[in-house]
Order: structure tokens, then C-alpha cells, then sequence
């Protein structure tokens, strides 16, 4: 054996790896649903846990043919990564079928078991050269955290050249030079090099004939069905990382795409190109007509109301998209629109190839588009003018974002929206004048949910600017399909509602609030079983001179059958609706169509989390049981239960705080940078850097201390840097929120760079403690991690759903604690 | 000899054929009959499933139970008749199924609400928009007069055509096209039923509906139907609409 270990070779595939499972994630949520994306990944990162009890039950054959299964396990990766990827596209797995048909269940498991195998090629790779190497554990701990930064990096620049089935290509190239580094690394020089590169060449044409195929997007997804229609193309297609945008054509039968609309509307809508983001969620790009009134039908919309109360001079909307919103402005009149789109691919479109179909909306004399985030736009123009605090916007607009099928099934439940926050909400009622309107349109559910829960942060965010007399400053109205939620920082009017009223009669809505109405006024159009959004608007509000001790309101957000209390910044869940005791009400009317009514996705978390603690305890315990019989045979497998136990607990440990502590940081950064492509490449890779450093630091900047001086320092540190970022780290984002972006990244890498230094330090030093005599421990050790880090990922995303993300980077702190104490109780009984 | 023992071969093989034949023909219809008599046992039972669950959404659906008429034209039409061959055991489960292009079968249970929803009568006649497998026009054709059916993807259109012209539902008429503007030469209609996806309700068809007509629109995901919205047009033309949910549930506690 070499006395180096493939370091190069190693980097490098931990890079592909941690691309390829960002790209898998991408190209499923294309072809499924993100929240079964989701769900399907996580647990194919089992593949892990799996490598773990691979390599310790086969870890004597495996260390004795080091040369070959290394390259070996690389080359197949390389070639699993693209054939497994299309095994599984033809899997014809529903989701939504898997209520009542139980051979979903097995095309589910044949997922997880294809798509983990690339995976459990590559951390066997990984595990092996600890196996072989392990008085360098360090450094290949370091290389490999350091080979998944830069990946991360790498994957989000070739998502945004790249379509994703070409940057699956790429990956498994990349999977190839790794291969033949490692070749070229641990291999002798002999003619066995000739055949090596000849197989590595048989993997670059069999990748190459493999990739050739289309992605096969599930037949339920509303792309897909739309393209069953004669006469329907795709006429362009963008991908960036934010997703994959299709632009259909339908030349007999047109899109008419224009929800919410009353039904006494009778101008049908002009001409209009489909357009999709991942094969679902369409909204419309509207040929721009000849004359203006074509457009009446966009008056004829909830969301119309604002522009009947007053003049609305300058307006600003959120989620420009295909410009629904600003033709609806164009069409009042309307002088100034600044509008603002998180995805700078559709503002490509919308300017270049389709800027002449869409009458160049977004070059209008009036209007102005900024690409980017709404929280980054506001703080940005709070900035420019600070004395005014820029609150001139006579309108904000928030549009309907999301598709309703998904909203109304609950799928976005995992989904964090830093849009839809009490925080958020604050800004825009501080940037509207002191007559302005915050318009929040939203989807109409029966049983009502978002709209509730809407209203509910609408108050807290009024009540956390100490308005007084609430009620007086909400309308809510709504149609069968949509509902709008008015609000001011000043009360409404008598003249306001006497046109509300007047909007609401002639276009057949119902009123659900405002200040002065009466019960019998609710409900009376379309008809729900009782006046549901009177009901609650009237709980709510019923004593909004004094909010602090409103019991009416609490009472309701209590007796409430979904999740309706108001999203934050650190509970950014506003799609979250999922009550425990819903649940098994509608369980026991399964028969009766009660499973629709559950939230889908919190189901999705919970199904994914139980799965992977389930396979968790097989992938554990199964070396275990094999090392207790060898354990006869050979000493180095004996180890007492107890010292097994502190040994599991530890990398346990190790394994659920790292991720708890990334995930949640990425959240809190996500705020600060705004936008989603700065933050994740950005927090993702300096985590893994800065860790990778902090291991490498181990044998070198610090090789002069013991590990327990060590670990104790670096334990300490992360939490004190942890509950000091937990306490601190909002505040302080909110002072320098308005600092250009290469700023605030350089801020990000600065108070990311020591937590993560010496977060990269537990797992090393106490790898390199199972000395000899015990290194046959080591992969289970390894197996453990990954199995941890599973388990944590879904853990992160509960914790944040129900007590917020402070307390899963207080949870981290916790657990980082007990592997110190774990550590030092085992060095004091002499143990690992 | 030769010759008779030829002749005689000849005949006993013609004859083994002949009731080979015969054999084989009354056996497959018995067999037939004996499908079709589990077909209609299942289809019973799914009618019991239907009332049960009825029964218990009763008061949120401001009726006790089906109309009887409704719950005898779901058992007869034979619904393993309007499923793909890979699902057809599974054609009386109270479940929707998949039937290609994306589309589906709603569960039964849903297509007896709807159609109940609707109050039909004899003289009826319906405007289907969305065909699909041609279940729903189906059922509807057993208790109206006549009904119109559009189909927007044409394979699926033509299957339903076939399907109708084999099992004689002479009163029902199809089209492959776009369900925008409704029917109007066979206009107005007493109900309504849009199954087809829509962002929004068109005018056209609000327009051929009868004063007094009810128009039925399931919302949902692909599979599942979230709620149901029965829009009524009063006699003066305006519309009232309602938001049921098919599912006995409901939000608030009553304790506030």
C-alpha cells in the first residue's frame, strides 16, 4: 500500500458527489414533485449509512484489494450516477396514488434502493481510504469536506449553463478523471495502467450512449398535460438553478389563463404562451393587445380592488412573473410600477425573445424591474433614501405565486417563505405612504386556511408597529377561486368602503371584513357551510384595541383546525397548516375523501424521517451483530457494550449537531443574502471549506495540543459562537440588511469561518482515537455519520417548523456538549 | 377400407372440432355471464360503500341520502367497461384510477355526489365539458334525456365515442374540441358539469345555462377532488354559487 493516501482522486469525488446530489434533487423535482424530490434524495443519501456496514463487514477483502476496489468504487459511481438516474425516471411512481394503491410503495423503494447505490459507491470510496489510512484521518477528512465545498460551488455555476441532463454528464465525467487520478495515485507502475485506462474509457462511451435521452416528467404534472392537447409545443426552455422554465405554445385551443375571475366577467382573455417553472405551477405571458380595454378582464379579479379606492400613482409588485400584475396596472392607469422577480431567467425572456409578444412591459417608460429578492429591493431603497425611509408606494401587490393545486394539497409545507412573515409584512406596511394599500392575494380553500393565516400575521405585524384600533384597518373580500387582503396603516374610510362595497356587488364577491360590517352581510354570494372567513376575520379582530390580552383571537387560533398562526422569520413556514389532531380526524374519514384535506407535505417529512430512523437502526446494528460472532475469532472486534454505546452516541451526535447547525445557518443567511443562488453556494461551501480546514488544523496548527485540550476548545467554541449567533445574528443582520451584496457575502464568509473551523475538528479527532486495535470500527463509525446527517437534514426542517431555527442551533449546542462529556468520560475509563 | 377409415378420421375430427367449437362457445358465455354477474356483484357493493358514506356526510351535504335514481344508474352503468385493461379489477374500488394522458376516472363516490348535486330529471339535458373514460356522461345518461359531452385531448375523445357506441348509450353526443364556448347550438342546458381543468369559469357557458340551472365544477389535485362548487343561476340570471366539501368536516369548533 501507498504511504499517501488518494487525496486528489478523493477531493474530487466527494466533489462530483455533492453536485450530483444537489443535481439529482433539480432534475426529480422536474420530473416528480419537489416535496417527493425531496422525500426520494434524503433518503438515497442513506446510501452512506449503507457504505458504513458494507465496508465493515467486507473490510478485510476490501483492505487487502485496496488498488482495485478504490478506482473501482470511483469508476462505478461514474457510470451508476447517469444509469441509475434513468432506471429510475421510468419508474412509473405516483405519489398521489399511493393512498389506496400499495404497489406505489414498491416503486418508491426500488427508488430509494437505485438511486442510493451511486451514493454508497462513492462514501465507500471515502470510508475506505479511512480504513487504509487511518493515521491520516485528518486530512482525508479535510479533503474530502474541502472536495464538497468546492462542488458546491461547481453544481450551481453548471446549473446556469447547463441543462440538467447535461450537467448530469458532466458529473459523471467528472466521476471518470476521478477514477483515473486515483489510478494514476495509488496504482503501481506496471501494465495494469493500459487495462485500468481502457475500462476508463468503456465508461466514457457507455456515459455517453446512456445520457442521450429525454427527461420523462410524470404525466400528472400539468406540462405534461398540457402538452396532450393538439396544437401545443414547447417553444423555449431556460433552466437556471432556480429551476426549469418552459414556454408552450397552444395554437387551437388557447390558454385563457386568468384565475380568480368573477363570474359575470364576459372579455375573454387575449392571447397567451404557457409558462411553466419545473413542468408545473403555470402562469401566462399575455400577448399585449391593441387596445387596453382587451384587458378589462384583469379589473374583473379580487386583487382589482385597491385600484377602486384610489388613485394609485406608484405601485410596487412583488413577483412580476409573466406581468399578469402589471398589465392589470397598465390597464388602471397607473403612473410608476416598480416591479420585482426573484428569477432572472424569466425577466430574460420577457425582454428578449418574448418582449415583443409581451408589448415590452418590462421596458415601459413606467415601469422598472428589479431582478432579485423584495426584502434585498426594500432595504436596498431604505438605504438610497434614509431620511424619507422610502415610504412612497401608494400599493404593494403581492401576487399569487403558487400554482393552487400545489398550495391546496399542503406540498409547500417544507418550503421557507421569507415573503409572507411578520417581519416581512412590517416592511412593506413601513415602505407604503400613510394612505397606502398592502394588497396580499391568496387562494381560496375550502376548509379557508391561507387567507386565516394571512390575516392573523397581518395583525401581528400592525400590532408590532403599535397601530392601534386593528380593525379598522383590514378589508378582506374573496370570490369562489381568490381572496384579497387589504392593509393600511391608516383606518379605511367611509368613502373606501362604500366602493369596496360597490366592487364587491358588481362582480358577485363577498365581503368577509371590514371595519363596521355586520354578520349578515357575510357569505352571501358563494356560500360556504357557515360565514368561515367572517367567522375568523370577527375572532381576530374582536378586540383589537387591546390585541396583547385578546381572547377571542387566541381561542381561535387554538380551536382551529389547521396551523394558523402567524409565519416569522424564525418560523418561516407560512404554507405550514398541519395540526396533529386534524390529522387523525381526517384519518378516521379516509373513506369519505377526508386524506385530501391533510397537509401533504408535513405527512411527506414525517413518512421520510421514520423511514430513514428505520433503516438508521437495520444499517447500525447490523455490523454489530456480524462483529459479535467474529469477535470469537479475531480480538480486534471485541469491544464491551458500553464502550459501543459512547462510541455510537458520539459520531451520532456529531453527525445530527453539523447538519442541525448548516442547515439552520443557511436559513439565517438565506434572509441576510436574500437571494437563494448567493446564499446556498455561498454558506454551503464555506461550511465545508472552512471545515475541511479545521480538520486539516487538527494534525497542524494545533497538533501541539492533546485531543481532549482540543476538542474541548473547539466544543466550547461552537457553543459560544452557536448561542451568541443565535441571540445576535438577526439583529445584526437588520443593521447592515442595506450593504451591497459582495459585502454582505464577505460578512457571511468572515462569521462563518470560525464556527465552521472548528465544527470541522470533532469528527477527525475522535476517528483517529479508534487506534489500533480498533480501526475495524472505523467504517462503522463512518456509517453512523451518514446516517446522522440523514436523519438530521429532516430533523432540522421539524425543529424549525415548530419551535423555529434558534432552537435547532441551541439543540446543536446541546448534543455537541454531550459528545465532549462523552469524550472525556470514555478518555477518563480509557475506552475508544 | 382405406377410404372409409379416411372418411371416418375425417368426420370424428370435424366432429372433435365441432364440439370443441361449441364447447369453448358455451363455456365463454357462461364465463362471460359469470363476469358480468361478479362485475354487478362488486357494483353492488360499491353502491353499499357509496350510501355508507353518504350517510355519514349527510348533514354537510344538506341531504339524509342519494337520490335513489342516482345510486340505480351507478349500478348500472358497468363502470369495468370505462377503465384501462391494467386496472380493470380494480374498476368497483372506491378509488379514482388513472386512464392515460394524465387523466383520470373520478372515485365513485365523487361522481354519485356530483351527479346527485345536479337534481336531475328526465327531461334533462347536460353539457359535459372533459369526456375523459365517459363514466360521469354515463351515469348522467341514464337519468337525463340527452347528454353533450367535449373532450379537449382527441384519443381519449374517440375511445369514450367507441365506448358509447358499443354499450348504446344512443343519448349521448360527443365532440373533440375546446369546452370554451360551451355547445351553443344544442343551448340551453338544465346542468352543467365541467370536469376539465379551467383557471376560470367561461362566460359562454354560464350564458347556455337555463335560468334555474345548476352548473357542478370539482376542484382538486389530479387524483382527488379538494371541493366542490355547485354554481345555481336564479331565475332573474343571478348566479349563486356554493363551496361544499365532500368530506364531513368541519373548521371551526363552535366554541368561540
Amino acid at each position: 500500500m501507498q504511504l499517501k493516501p488518494p487525496l486528489l482522486s478523493l477531493s474530487l469525488i466527494s466533489a462530483t458527489a455533492l453536485a450530483y446530489e444537489i443535481l439529482l434533487m433539480r432534475l426529480f423535482s422536474i420530473i416528480q414533485w419537489h416535496h417527493f424530490a425531496y422525500m426520494i434524495i434524503s433518503l438515497a443519501l442513506l446510501g452512506y449509512g449503507i457504505s458504513g456496514t458494507l465496508v465493515s463487514l467486507l473490510q478485510d477483502t476490501l483492505k487487502r484489494y485496496f488498488h482495485i476496489a478504490y478506482p473501482l468504487f470511483l469508476f462505478l459511481f461514474s457510470v451508476s450516477s447517469v444509469s441509475c438516474f434513468f432506471t429510475a425516471q421510468n419508474i412509473p411512481f405516483n405519489p398521489e396514488a399511493i393512498l389506496w394503491d400499495t404497489q406505489q410503495v414498491w416503486y418508491l423503494l426500488s427508488l430509494f434502493l437505485l438511486l442510493s447505490l451511486p451514493f454508497l459507491l462513492v462514501a465507500s470510496a471515502i470510508c475506505l481510504v479511512f480504513l487504509c489510512y487511518p493515521e491520516q484521518i485528518a486530512k482525508i477528512y479535510a479533503a474530502d469536506l474541502l472536495g464538497a465545498g468546492g462542488g458546491s460551488i461547481g453544481i450551481i455555476i453548471l446549473l446556469f449553463y447547463f441543462f440538467p441532463v447535461t450537467t448530469l454528464l458532466v458529473i459523471s465525467l467528472g466521476g471518470l478523471i476521478a477514477t483515473l487520478i486515483a489510478l494514476l495515485e495509488i496504482t503501481p507502475k506496471d501494465k495494469t495502467k493500459s487495462v485500468s485506462f481502457f475500462i476508463v474509457l468503456t465508461g466514457l462511451i457507455f456515459v455517453l450512449t446512456v445520457q442521450n435521452q429525454p427527461l420523462k416528467i410524470s404525466p400528472y404534472k400539468d406540462e405534461a398535460k398540457v402538452l396532450n392537447i393538439s396544437g401545443t409545443r414547447i417553444i423555449e426552455q431556460q433552466s437556471s438553478p432556480l429551476g426549469l422554465l418552459s414556454i408552450v405554445e397552444s395554437v387551437l385551443v388557447p390558454f385563457r389563463h386568468a384565475p380568480g375571475l368573477s363570474l359575470y366577467n364576459s372579455q375573454e382573455p387575449p392571447e397567451q404562451l404557457g409558462l411553466f417553472s419545473d413542468a408545473s405551477n403555470m402562469t401566462a405571458i399575455t400577448r399585449f393587445p391593441d387596445k387596453l380595454e382587451k384587458l378589462s378582464y384583469l379589473d374583473q379579479v379580487t386583487s382589482a380592488l385597491p385600484y377602486h379606492l384610489k388613485n394609485i400613482h406608484h405601485l410596487l409588485i412583488i413577483g412580476a412573473g409573466g406581468g399578469s400584475d402589471i398589465l392589470q396596472a397598465m390597464f388602471h392607469k397607473t403612473e410608476q410600477i416598480d416591479a420585482v422577480e426573484l428569477n432572472p431567467k424569466i425577466i430574460e425572456l420577457l425582454t428578449n425573445q418574448f418582449a415583443q409578444y409581451s408589448g415590452n412591459i418590462y421596458s415601459h417608460d413606467n415601469v422598472h424591474i428589479y431582478s432579485g429578492d423584495i426584502r434585498a429591493f426594500l432595504s436596498r431603497s431604505k438605504m438610497k433614501k434614509k431620511d424619507k425611509l422610502n415610504s412612497h408606494y401608494d400599493l404593494i401587490q403581492i401576487s399569487l405565486m403558487d400554482s393552487f393545486n400545489a398550495s391546496a394539497s399542503g406540498l409547500y409545507a417544507l418550503n421557507e417563505s421569507y415573503l409572507y412573515t411578520t417581519e416581512a409584512l412590517q416592511l412593506y406596511l413601513q415602505h407604503l405612504n400613510q394612505n397606502g394599500y398592502l394588497a396580499i392575494s391568496r387562494w381560496v380553500k375550502t376548509p379557508p386556511r391561507d387567507a386565516i393565516k394571512m390575516l392573523a400575521t397581518a395583525v401581528q405585524a400592525l400590532e408590532n408597529l403599535a397601530i392601534k384600533d386593528i380593525a379598522d384597518h383590514i378589508v378582506l373580500i374573496r370570490g369562489w377561486q381568490t381572496s384579497t387582503l387589504l392593509v393600511k396603516k391608516s383606518p379605511f374610510n367611509s368613502l373606501e368602503i362604500k366602493q369596496l362595497k360597490h366592487f364587491s356587488q358588481t362582480r358577485g364577491f363577498d365581503v368577509a371584513w371590514y371595519p363596521g360590517i355586520k354578520a349578515g352581510e357575510a357569505n352571501q354570494v358563494n356560500r360556504f357551510r357557515e360565514a368561515y372567513f367572517y367567522q375568523a376575520a370577527s375572532a381576530i379582530l374582536s378586540d383589537s384595541k387591546n390585541p396583547s390580552s385578546n381572547l377571542p383571537k387566541k381561542q381561535f387560533l387554538h380551536n382551529y383546525k389547521y396551523y394558523v398562526y402567524p409565519a416569522s422569520d424564525d418560523k418561516p413556514f407560512f404554507h405550514h397548516f398541519f395540526k396533529w389532531s386534524t390529522f387523525s380526524e381526517l384519518l378516521s374519514l379516509r373513506n369519505q375523501g377526508g386524506l385530501v384535506l391533510v397537509e401533504m407535505g408535513y405527512v411527506v417529512l414525517l413518512v421520510t424521517l421514520a423511514l430513514a430512523i428505520f433503516s438508521s437502526i437495520i444499517l447500525v446494528m447490523l455490523p454489530l451483530l456480524v462483529f459479535h460472532f467474529r469477535a470469537k475469532t479475531k480480538v480486534e472486534f471485541s469491544l464491551p457494550v458500553k464502550k459501543r454505546l459512547k462510541l455510537f452516541l458520539y459520531f451520532f451526535f456529531i453527525g445530527l449537531a453539523f447538519l442541525l447547525i448548516e442547515i439552520a445557518m443557511m436559513q439565517k443567511f438565506i434572509l441576510f443574502l436574500h437571494h437563494p443562488i448567493y446564499a446556498i453556494p455561498v454558506v454551503l461551501s464555506a461550511f465545508m471549506i472552512f471545515a475541511g480546514l479545521g480538520s486539516a488544523g487538527t494534525t497542524g496548527l494545533f497538533s501541539r495540543l492533546s485531543q481532549r485540550q482540543l476538542l474541548l476548545i473547539a466544543i466550547l467554541s461552537i457553543a459560544f459562537i452557536g448561542i451568541c449567533y443565535s441571540m445576535f445574528l438577526s439583529s445584526l443582520f437588520a443593521v447592515i440588511a442595506a450593504y451591497p451584496i459582495y459585502l454582505k457575502i464577505l460578512i457571511s464568509l468572515t462569521l462563518i469561518a470560525p464556527l465552521a473551523l472548528f465544527m470541522g475538528m470533532p469528527f477527525p479527532i475522535a476517528l483517529s482515537r479508534l487506534g489500533p486495535g480498533k480501526r475495524t470500527y472505523i467504517p462503522w463509525a463512518w456509517g453512523i455519520n451518514g446516517c446522522a446527517s440523514v436523519i438530521s437534514a429532516v430533523l432540522a426542517s421539524l425543529l424549525a417548523i415548530h419551535f423555529g431555527f434558534t432552537l435547532v442551533i441551541l439543540t446543536a449546542v446541546v448534543l455537541y456538549i454531550f459528545c465532549l462529556l462523552i469524550f472525556i468520560s470514555d478518555e477518563e475509563s480509557k475506552v475508544v | 377400407m382405406k377410404a372409409m377409415t379416411l372418411q371416418k378420421w375425417i368426420l370424428s375430427i370435424s366432429l372433435f372440432f365441432l364440439s370443441l367449437a361449441f364447447g369453448l362457445f358455451i363455456s365463454s358465455q357462461t364465463l362471460a355471464s359469470s363476469m358480468e354477474e361478479r362485475y354487478m356483484k362488486k357494483r353492488q357493493h360499491m353502491i353499499q360503500l357509496i350510501e355508507q358514506d353518504v350517510h355519514q356526510t349527510s348533514q354537510y351535504l344538506d341531504t339524509e341520502a342519494l337520490d335513489t335514481k342516482v345510486l340505480k344508474a351507478i349500478a348500472t352503468v358497468p363502470r369495468h367497461k370505462f377503465v384501462t385493461p391494467d386496472t380493470i379489477e380494480q374498476a368497483y374500488h372506491n378509488n379514482p384510477l388513472p386512464i392515460g394522458y394524465g387523466q383520470t376516472i373520478s372515485q365513485p363516490y365523487i361522481v354519485a355526489i356530483m351527479t346527485d348535486l345536479l337534481k336531475l330529471t328526465a327531461n334533462d339535458t347536460v353539457l359535459e365539458i372533459g369526456t375523459g373514460s365517459g363514466y360521469q356522461a354515463a351515469v348522467l345518461s341514464e337519468l337525463v334525456h340527452r347528454v353533450y359531452s367535449i373532450e379537449i385531448i382527441a384519443p381519449l375523445g374517440e375511445q369514450a365515442e367507441l365506448r358509447f357506441r358499443e354499450l348504446g348509450y344512443t343519448n349521448i353526443t360527443t365532440k373533440i374540441g375546446d369546452g370554451y364556448y360551451g355547445w351553443q347550438e344544442q343551448a340551453p342546458f338544465d346542468a352543467i358539469i365541467v370536469t376539465a381543468a379551467a383557471s376560470h369559469i367561461p362566460h359562454a357557458l354560464i350564458e347556455q345555462l337555463k335560468p334555474g340551472g345548476k352548473m357542478i365544477i370539482p376542484v382538486g389535485g389530479n387524483f382527488t377532488t379538494q371541493q366542490l362548487l355547485l354554481i345555481t343561476k336564479q331565475p332573474d340570471g343571478q348566479l349563486q354559487t356554493q363551496q361544499i366539501l365532500p368530506v364531513r368536516f368541519v373548521p371551526l369548533t363552535g366554541e368561540h
